[in-house]
C-alpha cells in the first residue's frame, strides 16, 4: 500500500513536471500578445474624461493578440511611476498610455529614459522632437472645434447673454476650450460673455456644484465645463432649469431637457492606429493630432431645446471644419486684458504649436489665468 | 451688469447659500463625533463612514426609488460601522486613533469597491423646502432652497446640546467621557455607554453622507467627500466639544468654502487658489486666536485619548493601569 502510494506520487510528480515543461514550451512557441497599459487619473466610469479613454480601451480589448492592463485612480504624483514600472516589469506591457495631463512631465519622461524599449504615448502633452525621448510621444484631439460648435449653439440659445464655464485648472487645453467656446458664441452674438470659474482640480464635486450655482445666481443660463466628470455640473444645471453643453462623453441622459449638444472624444480611432503600428513591428507615431475631420472628436446629437436656426448655423460651420477650411483662432484677436494675442491677418490653424501653449483668455471671458 | 445679475451682493448671498448647501455633512459628522468624543472615544473613521453612507444611500435610492429609504440605510450602515469601531476599541490595549484610521481606509475602500455600479446611474434625489417664496429675486429664492436634512441637522445639534446638559442620559455620557473611575463607581457600564455613543455618532455621519450623494452635489462618485469627514472631526475640537458650536463652525466652514466660486462669479478672478484655501486659513486663524499656552484645551473630555489596559466593565477594575493623560480638570 505504502509502496504503491510512493510510486504513485513519483509518477504524479514526473508527469506534472513534464506537463509543466510542455506547457512552457507551448507558450514559448505561441505568439506573445501585445500588452498595453492604460493609466487613468479617476474612475473608469466617470461619465467623463476617463470613461472616454476606457471605452476606447474596451474596443482594443476585442482586437486579437492584444492584452489590456488598466489602473484607475492613479494620482499625478510619483505614484504613476510605480504604476508604469509594475505594468512594464510585472505585466510585460510594451506600450503605455498614461492618459492624464500631469503624468507627462516629469513622471513619464523619467520612465521613458529608464525603459528605452518601451513605447510611451501621452494624452495631451506637447511632445517635441529632440527635446523629449524618441520612445515617447503624445496624441490629442482638437476638441476645441466641438467647443466652438457648442459655443454657437449656446450663444443662440442663451437669453441672458451670459455663459458659464466650470474649469479645473488654467492649462493650455482648458484655456483653448474656453476661448473656442466663447468665440463660437460671439460669432452669433458679439456681446456675449463667458464667466469662468476654476475649481483648482480635476475632480471636486462639491466645488463644481458650488461654482455652477454661483454662476446661475449671476444670471448665467448656459453652462459647460472642463473637469474630469461633467456629471455634477450637468445635473446641477438641469435641476436649476438652465441649459448645458456636454464634454468628454455624451451626458444627454443626465439632462434630458437642458442638454444642448456636447464635445465628445473618439479615442478608439487614435488607439487602433497605434496598435496596428505596434503589431506591424513599427514604433507608433510620436505626434498625433486630429479633429472632426480625422474623426478624433465628435459632437453629441442636438437636444430638444436647440432651435432650427441654431442647428443650421452650427451645421454649416461643422461642414467647413470637416472640409478643413475653418480657422477658429485668427487675428485680430485680443485677450481679456486688452492685449493683442493674434495680429490681424494671421491665422493659427489647428496644427499650429502656438495653440498648444495658449496662456490667455479671449476678450469676453470673465476670468483670469492665475 | 445687467438686470439678471445682482452684482457684488451676490457674494454675501452666495456665502449664505453656500453655508446652507455645503455645511450639512459637516453638521452631521461633527455633531455625531461630538457625541462620541463626549463619551470619551475618538472616531477618526467618520470620513469612511461618510463615504460609505453616501454610497449606500445612493445605491438604495437607486434600487428602491425612495431617497428617504436611502437615508435610512445610510444611517444603519453608519450605526454598524460606529458599533464596529466601538467594539474593536473595547478590546484591551487598543488605540482608538489607529483603529479609526484603519476603519476609515477600510470603509472608503469598501465604498469605492461596492459603489462601482452606481457611478453612472441617476438616483432620485431628496427634495427641498422652498423658504424663499417671499422674494421676487431668483437668486434669493435659489439660496433659500433648504433641504430637510439641513433642518434635521440643526435640530439634532440643539437636541444633543440640551440632552447632554440636562438629561440623566447626557450626564452618564459626559461622566463616561470625563472620568471612567467615577462612572464605574456609580455602577455605569462605560463600555456600553461608549458603544451606544459611537454607534449613534456613526449613524449621524452616515446621514451626512446620504446628504452628499442624494442632495448636494447629488450624485455618487469617488471624489465626493474629499476629506470633508476628516475636516468635520477637526471641527469638533475647534468647537470645543459643544454641539451648538459645532453647528456654527460647520456653517462658517460652508460659507468660507463658497467664497472662491462666489468671488469668481462676480468677476474677482485673481488669486482663486488663495480664496480656495479660505476655509483652512480661517480654521487655523481661529485655532490660534482661541488657544492659549496657559491651559489645555477647554472643554476636552478628560478620558479622551486614554488607553486602557483592560476592559472597563466593573469596579474595581484596572484603575492603576490607566494611562495618565491629564484632562482640563487635572491640568496644573
Amino acid at each position: 500500500m505504502i509502496d504503491k502510494f510512493a510510486i504513485g506520487r513519483r509518477t504524479l510528480l514526473a508527469s506534472s513536471a513534464s506537463a509543466v515543461a510542455l506547457g512552457l514550451a507551448g507558450t514559448a512557441h505561441a505568439q506573445k500578445p501585445l500588452v498595453i497599459g492604460f493609466i487613468y487619473v479617476g474612475p473608469r466610469d466617470d461619465y467623463g474624461y476617463n470613461q472616454a479613454h476606457a471605452e476606447a480601451a474596451a474596443v482594443l480589448k476585442k482586437m486579437p493578440g492584444v492584452k489590456i492592463v488598466e489602473e484607475e485612480k492613479v494620482p499625478e504624483t510619483v505614484a504613476v511611476e510605480k504604476t508604469m514600472e509594475s505594468m512594464i516589469n510585472l505585466d510585460g506591457a510594451t506600450l503605455l498610455f498614461p492618459t492624464s495631463f500631469g503624468y507627462f512631465d516629469p513622471y513619464m519622461l523619467k520612465e521613458a529614459t529608464k525603459n528605452p524599449k518601451i513605447q510611451f504615448r501621452h494624452c495631451g502633452g506637447l511632445w517635441q522632437e529632440g527635446k523629449h525621448p524618441v520612445n515617447t510621444g503624445s496624441y490629442f484631439g482638437y476638441i476645441d472645434e466641438c467647443q466652438y460648435l457648442n459655443g454657437i449653439v449656446a450663444g443662440a440659445t442663451s437669453k441672458s447673454g451670459k455663459l458659464g464655464f466650470v474649469a479645473a485648472k488654467p492649462i493650455p487645453q482648458v484655456l483653448r476650450n474656453i476661448n473656442a467656446f466663447t468665440l463660437g458664441a460671439q460669432s452669433i452674438n458679439p456681446k456675449i460673455s463667458t464667466q469662468v470659474i476654476f475649481t483648482g482640480d480635476w475632480s471636486m464635486p462639491v466645488k463644481e456644484a458650488e461654482a455652477t450655482n454661483s454662476m446661475i445666481a449671476q444670471g448665467v443660463d448656459v453652462v459647460t465645463c472642463h473637469v474630469d466628470s461633467p456629471k455634477v455640473v450637468v445635473e446641477t444645471a438641469e435641476r436649476a432649469g438652465i441649459y448645458t453643453c456636454g464634454y468628454h462623453t455624451n451626458q444627454a441622459k443626465l439632462a434630458p431637457k437642458g442638454y444642448l449638444t456636447g464635445a465628445e472624444w473618439n479615442w478608439e480611432r487614435v488607439y487602433t492606429g497605434f496598435v496596428e503600428a505596434m503589431k506591424a513591428g513599427k514604433a507608433p507615431a510620436n505626434f498625433v493630432r486630429g479633429g472632426l475631420k480625422e474623426g478624433f472628436v465628435r459632437t453629441s446629437a442636438y437636444g430638444p431645446a436647440v432651435s432650427d436656426a441654431a442647428k443650421a448655423k452650427a451645421d454649416a460651420v461643422k461642414l467647413e471644419m470637416l472640409n478643413g477650411n475653418f480657422v477658429i483662432f485668427k487675428g485680430p484677436l485680443k485677450d481679456n486684458k486688452g492685449n493683442t494675442v493674434i495680429t490681424a491677418g494671421t491665422s493659427q490653424i489647428q496644427t499650429d504649436p502656438a495653440l498648444e501653449s495658449m496662456n490667455y483668455l479671449v476678450e469676453g471671458v470673465v476670468g483670469s489665468t492665475s | 451688469m445687467d438686470q439678471s445679475g445682482i452684482g457684488l451682493w451676490g457674494v454675501p448671498l452666495a456665502m449664505l447659500a453656500g453655508a446652507i448647501r455645503v455645511s450639512t455633512p459637516f453638521i452631521f459628522v461633527s455633531v455625531g463625533e461630538c457625541l462620541t468624543e463626549r463619551s470619551g472615544r475618538i472616531n477618526l473613521g467618520l470620513e469612511g463612514t461618510l463615504v460609505m453612507g453616501a454610497m449606500s444611500a445612493y445605491g438604495t435610492a437607486l434600487a428602491s426609488g425612495s431617497p428617504w429609504l436611502g437615508v435610512g440605510v445610510a444611517a444603519l450602515v453608519g450605526l454598524l460601522l460606529g458599533a464596529l469601531h466601538a467594539g474593536i476599541c473595547q478590546l484591551p490595549r487598543v488605540n482608538d486613533i489607529a483603529t479609526g484610521i484603519g476603519l476609515m481606509l477600510f470603509a472608503t475602500g469598501l465604498a469605492f469597491f461596492l459603489g462601482k455600479p452606481f457611478i453612472q446611474p441617476k438616483a432620485p434625489n431628496l427634495g427641498a423646502i422652498d423658504l424663499g417664496w417671499w422674494s421676487s429675486i431668483p437668486q434669493v429664492r435659489q439660496a433659500l432652497q433648504v433641504n430637510y436634512l439641513f433642518v434635521l441637522g440643526i435640530a439634532l445639534a440643539f437636541a444633543l446640546a440640551w440632552a447632554l446638559k440636562t438629561t440623566r442620559w447626557g450626564l452618564i455620557v459626559r461622566l463616561a467621557g470625563e472620568s471612567v473611575d467615577a462612572a464605574l463607581a456609580i455602577g455605569t457600564h462605560v463600555g456600553r455607554v461608549r458603544m451606544i455613543a459611537t454607534a449613534v455618532g456613526g449613524s449621524f455621519a452616515g446621514i451626512g453622507g446620504a446628504f452628499l450623494s442624494l442632495y448636494y452635489p447629488g450624485s455618487w462618485n469617488e471624489g465626493l467627500s474629499s476629506g470633508q469627514g476628516l475636516m468635520a472631526v477637526a471641527l469638533v475640537i475647534f468647537a470645543r466639544w459643544d454641539p451648538v458650536r459645532c453647528l456654527w463652525a460647520s456653517l462658517l466652514f460652508g460659507a468660507a468654502g463658497a467664497i472662491s466660486p462666489a468671488l469668481q462669479s462676480v468677476g474677482v478672478t485673481e488669486g482663486y487658489y488663495l480664496f480656495s484655501a479660505a476655509p483652512y486659513v480661517l480654521t487655523l486663524v481661529l485655532m490660534i486666536a482661541t488657544c492659549s499656552p496657559e491651559r489645555s484645551l477647554r472643554g476636552a473630555p478628560g478620558e479622551l485619548g486614554a488607553v486602557r489596559q483592560k476592559e472597563m466593565r466593573q469596579w474595581p477594575g484596572s484603575m492603576s493601569t490607566r494611562a495618565p493623560i491629564p484632562g482640563p480638570g487635572t491640568a496644573t
